[in-house]
């Protein structure tokens, strides 16, 4: 009687402590986290501290990035595109080369500008100082912030001066390096391979239609367009092309892509002048490759 | 000898004043911290003097490990590919219709593609020097050339593409385990992509968002390794004298392992069968 009453006692500790050790798990990875939060950010003159936008956090982000930054927080579920998951310190909007850290300059942008056509509002509201110390609350989610230094940004030249020439060799850039592959012959989004893109989650993802006027997640300036393209999405299909195409070529691209675009535009009012049809060289494409 | 926690925050903090003592208790302490380091000592000498003749051996007689790697039972069936949505691609396999390579099986029942790796036995110096040697992973008519590519920690490989249609190479490590990772793009012409991985992993999945069908690995070990033929035949060279525990690791069936004992000379031999699923 007594040695089953032990057996049984032994069996209780064992399933006791197997529940503890799964349970502590989320408090073990807080308490990994908790040794981060010396983390500091400097953008410009601001130096962000973590532990000040704990309350912040706490009252505007962990609903849906969640208490971990591994964004399951509770809305998560009801959210398409999904929260970032902050612990694995990839990020869309960049500055630096594909695969490394972005500035905490990028991420401040980031929280100030909100992404479109995701739950991700704009931040401004805040104060400067709280958007730098959240960008250190967010870097202190990823032990790659305290191992890694930022990737070196990449360098926007001087913008030139739009020319009919240039317009052109930038279809010629679109047609190239086949950015119709994904966003389409016209740059509807609506290219071969769009139906079948997945992200780094095996979730499906759908390439930009830059005839829909949406803002650009990652900046509405012609030097975000010239970054977006040249970085990458970092967890996206878009890979970076900084390797394939040249900086002169790159502005000729943005201001072709800038034509394609529905709002008024230097670009758009040349491409009407010349006659620059975005589908007729694009319905080529495919021929020209034999 | 003092308990442990009170050690270590002693010998972390020499100027912390608070820790008062008397001379004694002092003197005792520091005999502790004689003794240890005397201890230390003597362990790295006899670590070095152990070290130092294991290391001119390996120089001296080379080893190999070789074997062969087979699938028990029916080979899957893979299916075909359907390239339409790239007419390049089409073109390519117009006379012979593209297969995933999940599993590929030759003559015999050879399993190819399986990588083979020491996991244990290496000392810390042979598993991390890195080949000079740079392996190379193809894009060719929209196929990985290989489908798996071994390589070792911080080895430097080369990706590049053969094809007339556009590429790119997005390669998804587990970020938390040291590897980062990147996705680059490669139109046709585009000179080679040479990197690297920092850390053990195996296996890294490659993929291509344009071409959907297009899946590889990167498999990143520490030490020597080797892959298998179309036959399933593998050899790991430059493998010095010891005692090892090979790992044949395939994509669809896992891991397996086996013990092997290399002499100078005498190369050891691992046979493998992955049973069909």
């Amino acid at each position: 009687m007594r040695r089953m009453m032990l057996n049984g006692s032994l069996v209780l500790t064992a399933l006791v402590t197997i529940a503890l050790c799964s349970l502590s798990w989320g408090q073990a990875t807080k308490a990994e986290e908790d040794q981060r939060l010396g983390m500091e950010s400097h953008i410009g003159k601001l130096t962000g501290h973590a532990t000040s936008a704990q309350g912040n956090y706490r009252r505007y982000c962990v609903g849906c990035h969640g208490e971990l930054g591994d964004g399951e927080g509770e809305n998560a579920q009801w959210l398409e595109p999904k929260p970032r998951n902050f612990t694995l310190g990839i990020f869309k909007c960049r500055s630096t080369t594909t695969g490394t850290l972005p500035l905490d300059s990028d991420l401040f942008d980031t929280i100030g500008r909100g992404l479109d056509s995701s739950n991700m509002p704009s931040w401004n509201p805040l104060s400067a100082q709280e958007r730098a110390d959240l960008v250190a609350y967010v870097k202190h989610f990823s032990a790659r912030f305290v191992t890694e230094k930022p990737g070196t940004p990449i360098e926007i030249p001087k913008k030139p001066e739009l020319t009919a020439e240039r317009l052109k060799a930038g279809q010629e850039v679109f047609q190239r390096v086949e950015c119709w592959k994904c966003h389409g012959p016209t740059g509807m989004g609506n290219g071969p391979s769009a139906a079948t893109l997945t992200d780094d989650q095996n979730r499906p993802i759908a390439p930009y239609n830059f005839h829909d006027g949406k803002r650009f997640k990652c900046g509405t300036t012609d030097e975000d367009l010239y970054r977006i393209f040249m970085t990458g999405l970092d967890g996206t299909p878009m890979p970076s092309w900084s390797d394939n195409i040249k900086p002169d070529e790159a502005w000729d691209l943005v201001f072709y892509l800038r034509s394609l675009q529905p709002m008024k535009s230097k670009e758009k009012e040349l491409a009407r002048q010349i006659g620059l049809k975005p589908g007729a060289a694009a319905a080529a494409a495919p021929a020209a490759q034999q | 000898m003092l308990p442990l926690r009170q050690r270590r925050q002693r010998s972390n903090d020499n100027l912390d004043v608070k820790n008062r003592m008397y001379p004694e208790e002092r003197e005792k302490q520091m005999k502790a911290r004689y003794q240890a380091a005397g201890m230390i000592s003597v362990l790295l000498l006899l670590a070095i003097g152990l070290l130092w003749p294991a290391r001119s051996v390996s120089a001296a007689a080379e080893g190999k490990i070789t074997g062969t790697v087979k699938l028990d039972g029916a080979a899957p069936h893979m299916k075909g590919i359907d390239m339409s949505k790239d007419p390049f691609c089409v073109k390519q396999h117009e006379n012979s219709p593209a297969h995933l390579e999940n599993v590929v099986v030759g003559a015999g029942g050879g399993l190819q593609n399986v990588v083979l790796y020491i996991s244990q036995g290496l000392s810390a110096a042979e598993a991390s020097q890195a080949p000079a040697k740079e392996p190379v992973f193809d894009q060719k008519n929209c196929m990985y050339t290989p489908h798996v590519l071994a390589m070792d920690v911080n080895q430097k490989f080369k990706v590049m593409t053969s094809d007339q249609t556009t590429h790119n190479i997005h390669p998804l490590p587990n970020p938390l385990a040291g590897n980062i990772p990147w996705n680059k793009s490669q139109p046709p012409g585009a000179p080679p992509i040479e990197s690297s991985w920092k850390a053990e992993e195996v296996a890294i999945p490659v993929k291509c968002n344009i071409h959907p069908w297009m899946h590889g690995y990167f498999v990143v070990v520490k030490g020597p390794y080797a892959t298998t033929d179309e036959k399933g035949a593998y050899t790991i060279e430059n493998v010095p004298p010891g005692n090892y525990t090979v790992t044949a690791w395939q994509e669809e069936y896992g891991t397996q392992t086996a013990k092997v004992t290399v002499a100078a000379g005498k190369p050891g031999t691992a046979d493998f069968t992955f049973k069909a699923k």
